[in-house]
């Protein structure tokens, strides 16, 4: 018995798509000129699928505390956060965190996908329920398979759809409501403040995700909640470094005063090696840069703003009615087409992503740009021209 | 053996979900004879919660296959609540 053999529906699914030229699964990139801009396949590129939000992965301050942190402390840590694995670094990054948040604690992860699981896994234990969008990204599906929690789902960012479901759980039941403030297949915030006031109603602690939404929501960037004003009724925050941030890593914060325990009980915390000292120096100097970039979060809604305009004029099916993120999602009509745009776009030198099913919600099709505060207002312009001219090669009918 | 008005009423929730319009009986599955995908079923669980007025867990889903052990579930859920 081949165990690969149950693969085989995929690899079908997969050899059917016409690529001709180039295959999405496998760009390189050869290069990388700046944020903005790669080398692939010989070609220079606009890169608008990096999630590059801020544009934070040549600052130069995080570049230099990098390489100082390398000569001084090397390459990794070669251990776990609860051994040998936390430096004088980590602690530092985690009092930045917290600083930026506003709160009292900050654990920090290997990596954002790795903060969800450990959170939702230590958090909901048998007893207790944990309530999740239908849309969750998969580390937070991973994390509720991972813990023994009873787990409700609701309709993707529907308060009315969540609370019918609160309303029959236990009254006196331990309940953590997960939520993400931006969704990053459509770019859709959510509702939080409803959602979250709901939950309270209900006696939910509650996990907001702000993945996708930290750096340039709310006047911090602390993300949707700070821009709901409502902070108060988060008790657990989750965020990454890998996409604002500019590098990579997780963390919590929290200021529940009990929140420390969860380093001796969250597996994917304890049972890992802990972030190498180059990529914690980096990330404690980003957060400190975001935190003072209140002019580039302005040009990155420009430019998110610019985008969807731009496409909306040109007659594309938009998967929000406005730029509620710098996620500008594009549906196209079936896999077939969607694969002929992204090659063909590919070619015309601008790198999106192409998202399908299951990543996708409700099985649609979507060319996924996120644009970078370090777009220009022409490299804007630029993505335009070149989504219009590639519509019209592979004949894809436009609305305007 | 679940309940008869269970299983009736959940016939009544797949009805327009029958493209192929299978005769639907207890045996049934999901997948395979009914060929939903995971979105309609995601769906349908939805419309399951809201009939019964109960929660119907994700944990339980990967072992729900076929109506009737659907049916069962829904029973056990209601009887303890
Ligand atoms: C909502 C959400 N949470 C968590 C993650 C995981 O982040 P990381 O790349 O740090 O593992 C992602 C990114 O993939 C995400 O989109």
């Amino acid at each position: 018995m081949d165990l690969l053999d149950k693969f085989d529906s995929t690899v079908a699914l997969r050899d059917s798509l016409p690529f001709e030229k180039a295959d999405p699964f496998k760009v390189v990139m050869e290069e990388i000129i700046s944020e903005t801009e790669a080398v692939i396949d010989g070609r220079h590129t606009i890169l608008a699928g990096t999630n590059n939000y801020m544009g934070m992965t040549f600052n130069e301050e995080a570049v230099a505390a990098a390489k100082e942190a390398l000569d001084n402390f090397g390459t990794g840590t070669t251990g776990s956060r609860v051994l040998n694995g936390t430096y004088g670094g980590h602690k530092a990054l985690e009092a930045t965190i917290a600083e930026f948040y506003g709160m009292e604690h900050c654990m920090v992860f290997s990596t954002g996908y790795q903060a969800n699981l450990g959170m939702i896994s230590a958090l909901g234990g048998k007893d207790d329920f944990v309530i999740i969008d239908a849309d969750s990204h998969a580390s937070i599906y991973d994390g509720c398979s991972m813990g023994n929690a009873t787990i409700v789902r609701f309709r993707h960012n529907d308060v009315e759809n969540m609370e019918r479901r609160l309303k029959r759980l236990p009254e006196d039941a331990g309940k953590l409501l997960v939520v993400e403030g931006i969704y990053s297949m459509l770019g859709d915030a959510a509702p939080l403040k409803e959602l979250l006031e709901v939950a309270k109603k209900y006696g939910c602690m509650t996990l907001v995700d702000e993945a996708h939404s930290m750096g340039f929501c709310g006047e911090n960037g602390r993300g949707i909640a700070e821009q709901l004003g409502v902070e108060h009724l988060v008790d657990f925050y989750v965020g990454t470094f890998s996409k604002s941030v500019g590098t990579v890593g997780g963390f919590a914060v929290s200021s529940h005063p009990k929140f420390d325990v969860l380093r001796l009980v969250s597996r994917p915390y304890i049972f890992t090696a802990s972030l190498p000292p180059s990529v914690v120096a980096s990330a404690t100097k980003s957060i400190e840069a975001i935190k003072r970039s209140g002019n580039r979060r302005a040009h990155l809604w420009e430019n998110a703003r610019r985008l969807h305009a731009g496409l909306k004029k040109a007659g594309f099916h938009l998967a929000t009615p406005d730029a509620q993120s710098p996620i500008i999602a594009v549906h196209l009509p079936d896999p077939m087409l969607g694969t002929r745009f992204w090659e063909q776009l590919l070619l015309e030198g601008v790198y999106a992503n192409m998202a399908a099913p299951p990543a996708t919600p409700s099985g649609v099709f979507l060319m996924r740009v996120s644009v970078c505060a370090q777009h220009t207002t022409e490299q804007i312009d630029e993505i335009i021209t070149r989504f219009n001219r590639t519509a019209e090669k592979v004949g894809l009918a436009l609305n305007p | 053996m679940a309940n008869e008005q269970i299983i009736e009423k959940i016939y009544e929730l797949i009805a327009p979900l029958n493209r192929k319009g299978i005769e639907l009986k207890p045996d049934v599955t999901f997948a395979s004879d009914l060929e939903l995908d995971s979105l309609t079923v995601m769906d349908l669980v939805a419309d399951i919660e809201d009939e019964f007025d109960i929660v119907l867990p994700l944990n339980l889903l990967p072992e729900l296959e076929t109506i009737e052990q659907v049916a069962d579930a829904v029973e056990k859920i209601i009887n303890k609540g």
